[in-house]
C-alpha cells in the first residue's frame, strides 16, 4: 500500500511540475488530467485501507472519472477555438479596444 | 399545504429541466427561461421565509440517507445566497433578452441560455450540498458553465476563458485532494457528521489547507486573482454580473461553511490572521488596481477582488472572539456585495453598449437612453462604499464593531482604507459620465428601458437591504446554528 500512496505523491507532484511548466496548451491539460488521477489512485488506496472494504471512494472516483471527463471535453472544445483562430499578440494584455464585450 | 422540502427540489430541477428545453426548442428560450426564473425567485423567497419560520433543516433526496444519498442542507446562510442567485439570474435574464441583437457580443447566441440555466442549476446546488463530494460535482458542474459563457463572447474573451479553466480546474483538484485525505482520516464526507468528529491532527491540517488553497483560488483572493479581471472584465454583460456577483461568492460561502463548520476547531489565531492578511492585501491590491484601469468593466472586476477581501476580514475578527457580528457582518457585506456588483456590471453594459466603447474618457456626453442605467450605478456605487442605510453600509457597520469590540485596530484601519479606495474608483466611473464624451460610431441610441432597469432593481435591492437588516441578521443566525 505504501507503494500506491508514494505513486500518488509522486504523480501529484509531476502533473503539479508538468502543469507549471508546460508552455503548450494540450500539455497543461494533459498535466491537469494526471493531477486528477493521482487524486483518484489516492481515493482508491483509502478505499483498501479500511477495514472492511470501503465501496464509497470507489463510487466517488467513478462519479470523479465522469466529471474529469466532461471537464476535459469542454477544455478540449475551447482549445480547438482558440487554435483555430489567428494568433494576436495582445491575448494576454489587459483588455484593448477589443475587449469591450459589452 | 406542500412542504418546504420541496422548494430546494424544485430550486435544483427546474433550471436543469428548462435547460435541456431551451437547448433542444431555442425558439421558447426566453419565454422559458424567463417565466422558470420568476418560479426559482418566488421559491428561494418562500425557502427563506420557511427557514426563518421554522428555522434551518436537513433532508435526504428520495429517502436514501448518506453515504450513499445525497443530502441537503437548508439554513439561513444557504436560504440567502440561494435568494441572491435567484435576483441576480433573473435579472441577468432580463437584461440578456433585451439586449440589441443586431451587435451581439455572443457569437453562439443559441448556447447562450442553456449554459445560463446551468450556471444557475450548478449554483443552487451547491448552496444546498450537505457533503464534501457533492460540493466538488457542484464546483465543477458551476466551472464548466461559467468557462462556456466567457467563451461565448469570442476573441480575445476565448484566452480569458481558457485561463479561468485551468485556475478553476487545478483549484478543485486540490480541493479534491483535501477530501481524499479528509475521508481516509475520518471515512466522512457530510458536513455536519465531520464537525462533530474532527480532531486537530496533522493530516486534518493539510486537508484543511489543500481545500482553502483550492476554494481561494477560485474565490480569486489576492495573490490568486491573475485570473478573475480579464475573465469577468471580457464576458457579457449578464456573465459577468452573475460571475462576480455570485461564483465568487459560492467559493467564499464554501470557506466559511468549512471554517466555521468542520475546520472550527483548527481555526487559530495563526490561521486566522494569515486568512486576515490576505483579505487586507486583497482589499488594498484590489483598490488600487481598479483605480488604475482605463475601462469601465475593467475597473469593475479589479472591485470585485478588492470587495471579497473584506469577506476574509470575518476570520481574525471571529478568532479574536467577535464571532456573531464579525459572521453576520461579512455575510451581509457579501450578499450586498452581489446585488451591488451585478447592478454594475448590468449597468456598465448598458452604458457601454451606447457609446460602443468602454474607455473611461469616452463615456461623457450625451447620455440619452442609459440615464437610468447611470442613476443604477450611482445607487449601487453607494452600496459598495457603504452609505447608509444601504446593506454596504450595514455589513461594514457590524465588521467595525468587531473590529472594536476586540480591539483589531488594524482590520478596522484595513476597513477605512478599503472604504477610501472604493469611493475613488466609483467616483472616477461616475465623473466620466459628467465629462464631455467622445464621439464614437459603435453607439447605440435606441436602448430598450428594460437594460437599465433591471440593474435598477438589483441597485435598489442593495439598498433595500439595508433597511431588511434586522430581519437578514435573523435569517443568518438561523444559519450559525449549523454551521456551527
Amino acid at each position: 500500500m505504501t507503494v500506491y500512496l508514494s505513486l500518488s505523491g509522486v504523480l501529484f507532484l509531476i502533473g503539479l511540475h508538468g502543469f507549471f511548466t508546460a508552455r503548450n496548451l494540450l500539455r497543461r491539460l494533459l498535466a491537469l488530467n494526471v493531477l486528477t488521477t493521482a487524486v483518484f489512485l489516492l481515493f482508491v488506496v483509502m478505499a483498501r485501507l479500511a477495514e472492511p472494504l470501503d465501496p464509497v471512494p470507489h463510487a466517488i472516483v467513478l462519479t470523479g472519472i465522469v466529471v474529469t471527463v466532461s471537464t476535459t471535453a469542454v477544455a478540449l472544445a475551447l482549445l480547438v477555438r482558440i487554435a483555430g483562430r489567428p494568433r494576436d499578440e495582445d491575448d494576454d494584455a489587459v483588455a484593448g479596444p477589443r475587449g469591450d464585450a459589452g | 399545504m406542500i412542504p418546504e422540502t420541496t422548494g430546494p427540489v424544485v430550486l435544483f430541477s427546474l433550471p436543469l429541466a428548462a435547460a435541456v428545453v431551451v437547448f433542444i426548442r431555442p425558439r421558447w428560450s426566453v419565454a422559458v427561461t424567463l417565466a422558470s426564473g420568476g418560479i426559482l425567485l418566488a421559491t428561494a423567497l418562500w425557502v427563506v421565509v420557511a427557514v426563518l419560520r421554522r428555522g434551518p433543516w436537513r433532508q435526504d433526496i428520495g429517502g436514501w440517507t448518506a453515504p450513499l444519498g445525497i443530502g441537503w442542507t437548508v439554513d439561513g446562510l444557504s436560504a440567502a445566497l440561494l435568494l441572491l442567485m435567484a435576483a441576480v439570474g433573473l435579472a441577468g435574464a432580463v437584461f440578456h433578452a433585451a439586449r440589441p441583437t443586431g451587435r451581439t457580443p455572443v457569437r453562439d447566441p443559441r448556447f447562450f441560455w442553456p449554459l445560463w440555466l446551468f450556471l444557475w442549476g450548478g449554483l443552487n446546488a451547491l448552496f444546498l450540498a450537505a457533503d464534501l463530494f457533492n460540493v466538488y460535482v457542484a464546483l465543477e458542474f458551476v466551472s464548466i458553465a461559467s468557462v462556456g459563457l466567457i467563451g461565448l463572447a469570442g476573441g480575445s474573451a476565448q484566452a480569458a476563458a481558457w485561463r479561468y479553466l485551468l485556475a478553476t480546474l487545478l483549484g478543485s483538484t486540490i480541493y479534491l485532494l483535501g477530501v481524499a485525505l479528509l475521508y481516509g482520516r475520518y471515512a466522512a464526507l457530510d458536513l455536519a457528521l465531520l464537525a462533530d468528529g474532527v480532531e486537530p491532527d496533522l493530516v486534518t491540517a493539510v486537508a484543511a489547507a489543500l481545500m482553502t488553497l483550492g476554494l481561494l483560488l477560485k474565490a480569486a483572493v489576492f495573490p490568486l486573482h491573475f485570473w478573475l479581471p480579464a475573465a469577468h472584465g471580457r464576458a457579457p454583460p449578464a456573465v459577468s454580473a452573475v460571475l462576480s456577483a455570485v461564483v465568487i461568492a459560492a467559493a467564499y460561502y464554501l470557506l466559511v461553511r468549512l471554517w466555521f463548520g468542520p475546520f472550527a476547531p483548527l481555526l487559530g489565531p495563526e490561521v486566522a490572521t494569515l486568512l486576515g492578511l490576505l483579505g487586507a492585501a486583497a482589499v488594498l491590491w484590489g483598490g488600487l488596481q481598479a483605480l488604475l484601469q482605463r475601462h469601465l468593466k475593467m475597473l469593475i472586476a479589479y472591485s470585485t477582488v478588492s470587495q471579497l477581501g473584506y469577506g476574509l476580514l470575518v476570520f481574525p475578527l471571529a478568532a479574536a472572539g467577535a464571532v456573531q457580528q464579525a459572521w453576520t457582518g461579512a455575510v451581509m457585506l457579501v450578499m450586498a456585495h452581489g446585488l451591488a456588483k451585478a447592478a454594475l456590471f448590468l449597468a456598465a453594459g448598458a452604458i457601454v453598449l451606447r457609446h460602443g466603447i468602454g474607455r473611461l474618457e469616452a463615456l461623457g456626453g450625451d447620455q440619452q437612453g442609459v440615464v437610468v442605467a447611470w442613476v443604477a450605478f450611482a445607487i449601487a456605487s453607494a452600496s459598495l462604499v457603504g452609505l447608509p442605510p444601504t446593506g454596504g453600509f450595514v455589513g461594514k457597520w457590524w465588521l467595525a464593531q468587531a473590529a472594536l469590540a476586540t480591539g483589531g485596530y488594524f482590520w478596522l484601519a484595513v476597513l477605512m482604507l478599503g472604504t477610501a479606495f472604493t469611493a475613488g474608483y466609483l467616483w472616477r466611473a461616475l465623473q466620466a459620465a459628467m465629462r464631455p464624451g467622445w464621439e464614437t460610431s459603435g453607439g447605440l441610441q435606441a436602448l430598450s428601458p428594460a437594460l437599465g432597469l433591471s440593474a435598477l432593481v438589483l441597485a435598489l435591492g442593495a439598498a433595500l437591504l439595508g433597511l431588511a437588516a434586522p430581519i437578514a441578521a435573523r435569517l443568518l443566525d438561523a444559519g450559525s446554528g449549523v454551521a456551527g
